[in-house]
């Protein structure tokens, strides 16, 4: 990053209590591990972890005051201004849906993986909450602004906390801690609270299990976090156990397994691209992005597991019958499966669930196969009502 | 007979012309819990500071650097039969990685011994 120390997070005393073990991500000293990366892994999918993620970009996107519209109307105009950016159908989003996109850029590649959401709450008509990585957010915000100057307002909330709370029990110590109706929100939500202050709350996350992510003001934020802490269903998990966990669930990390150059259709991510887009055909690298989905891309991403113990991390070249056809672009291991898994990109005849590989790991070939993702299955909330 | 460290956390200690090798308990607390190690077989030679061995925790990997020029006599077969929690649980003893047969012990007396090790760990 720069030659500037890395922020500290507003909840850094909190954290330092319980662990020595921090590190730089994207600019901020982050907590890596507390009671050891697999406990903490298990926990949170036995459990519930509390994992702070205020480095990322939470935002609120918003037509200007006075902007006379009502309801749909006005949704449906901050919508089309953020649109210009992604290629999801965000004016079809209802009130209080999240839903996950994509920042491309015009030759079809990935500049950023982000949530939007559309609040339901009266007077947030023509409101959007957007969060963004911690790496891409202040490229991402400019790029907004610069999209749709003078037409919405694009107001950062990431001198907030935001937390992330996640795991089968979540839900109970969300009721118990912040309110009871945090139990019946569906996965894929948006809902505001007034408790800890004003929070904004949506049942999403970023593990494969139920949980929320919580955005809630500096100074309400130490009593939120010690209030979920006390909870005997909550522990504190560091940033090493939030990668292995979105890893076996199968989702991507921006800048490893998603980049400029590589399309939401080589990423296995174009149930993200709702029909009314495909049809527009207006978003940035449309061309490219819908010839590979109507005809298929090149390259996959696709689940790998080493046939033997060694982890194939970042970077390992992927061969068939010793011709290279791909790359692994995050690896580690399965506390669940207790074995070592990898995603990456693979020549598209190869990509099929079964198909023999190898992993060229310090010189050596070793053998592996293409396995279906997600590697632990998800185990999100619905309520009936698909997303 | 007593241990000497390298600035990278592995130890040595020697028995006649016998080094057994490890890496130290710093190292593998840092580490965190291991899932995977790969030691070279009996017979492969190593220069002081070459790569001998990999181990890797779900966190990372590390290479495990020869610290004294040796010819493999022994590998832990504990480790080999993918017992790692040994290297967790005793990493300054039974986890130790391997023997090697060993030529020149004036090697040793650019490491650090017991004490030096301590203060040096102190200080990262």
């Amino acid at each position: 990053m720069s030659d500037t120390a890395p922020m500290k997070l507003p909840l850094d005393a909190i954290w330092r209590a319980r662990t020595s073990k921090f590190g730089d991500f994207a600019g901020y000293d982050m907590p890596l591990q507390f009671e050891g990366l697999i406990p903490e892994h298990n926990w949170t999918r036995q459990h519930a972890g509390l994992f702070d993620v205020s480095h990322m970009g939470p935002s609120f996107f918003a037509l200007p005051k006075g902007h006379g519209l009502e309801g749909d109307d006005a949704h449906k105009k901050v919508a089309s201004l953020i649109e210009r950016l992604v290629p999801a159908d965000i004016q079809g989003l209802k009130p209080g849906q999240v839903r996950y996109t994509m920042i491309t850029n015009e030759d079809g590649g990935v500049l950023d993986d982000l949530m939007i959401a559309r609040p339901a709450e009266l007077g947030a008509a023509g409101d959007l909450y957007i969060v963004v990585n911690a790496g891409c957010k202040h490229q991402d915000w400019a790029l907004i602004e610069a999209a749709t100057k003078g037409e919405a307002n694009l107001v950062r909330a990431d001198d907030r906390c935001l937390l992330a709370l996640q795991g089968p029990t979540a839900h109970e110590a969300a009721a118990a801690v912040i309110d009871p109706a945090l139990a019946d929100m569906n996965f894929m939500t948006v809902k505001r609270y007034d408790a800890f202050g004003r929070i904004t709350v949506t049942r999403s996350g970023y593990t494969g299990e139920d949980g929320y992510e919580i955005l809630v003001r500096a100074e309400n934020a130490a009593d939120l976090a010690n209030a979920l802490l006390a909870h005997p269903e909550v522990k504190p998990i560091g940033l090493g156990a939030r990668d292995s966990l979105r890893l076996e669930a199968g989702l991507c990390l921006y800048g490893h397994d998603l980049d400029p150059t590589t399309s939401p259709i080589e990423a296995d991510l174009a149930w993200t691209i709702q029909k009314r887009r495909r049809e527009a055909k207006d978003f940035p690298g449309a061309k490219r992005i819908l010839r590979e989905y109507d005809l298929g891309a090149a390259r996959k991403r696709v689940g790998i597991r080493p046939n033997d113990r060694a982890p194939a991390r970042e970077g390992v070249e992927i061969f068939k019958d010793g011709k290279k056809i791909g790359v692994v672009t995050s690896g580690g291991f399965s506390p669940v499966l207790n074995a070592p898994i990898s995603m990456g990109y693979v020549d598209a005849q190869f990509a099929e669930p079964g198909t023999g590989l190898e992993l060229m790991i310090r010189g050596q070939a070793r053998p592996a196969t293409v396995t279906p993702l997600p590697f632990v299955p998800h185990r999100y909330v619905r309520k009936g009502k698909a997303q | 007979m007593t241990k000497r460290y390298t600035k990278d956390h592995e130890w040595v200690e020697l028995n006649g012309d016998i080094a057994t090798v490890g890496i130290s308990t710093y190292a593998a607390e840092q580490l965190g819990d291991v899932v995977y190690a790969e030691l070279p077989e009996p017979g492969k030679s190593f220069k002081q500071g070459d790569d001998m061995a990999v181990v890797e925790s779900a966190k990372t990997a590390s290479d495990v650097y020869a610290p004294i020029s040796g010819e493999v006599v022994e590998a832990n077969a504990e480790i080999k039969n993918e017992q790692w929690q040994i290297i967790n649980d005793a990493p300054q003893a039974g986890g130790w990685f391997v023997k090697l047969k060993i030529a020149d012990k004036s090697e040793l007396d650019g490491l650090m011994d017991e004490a030096a090790y301590a203060d040096y760990v102190k200080g990262l």
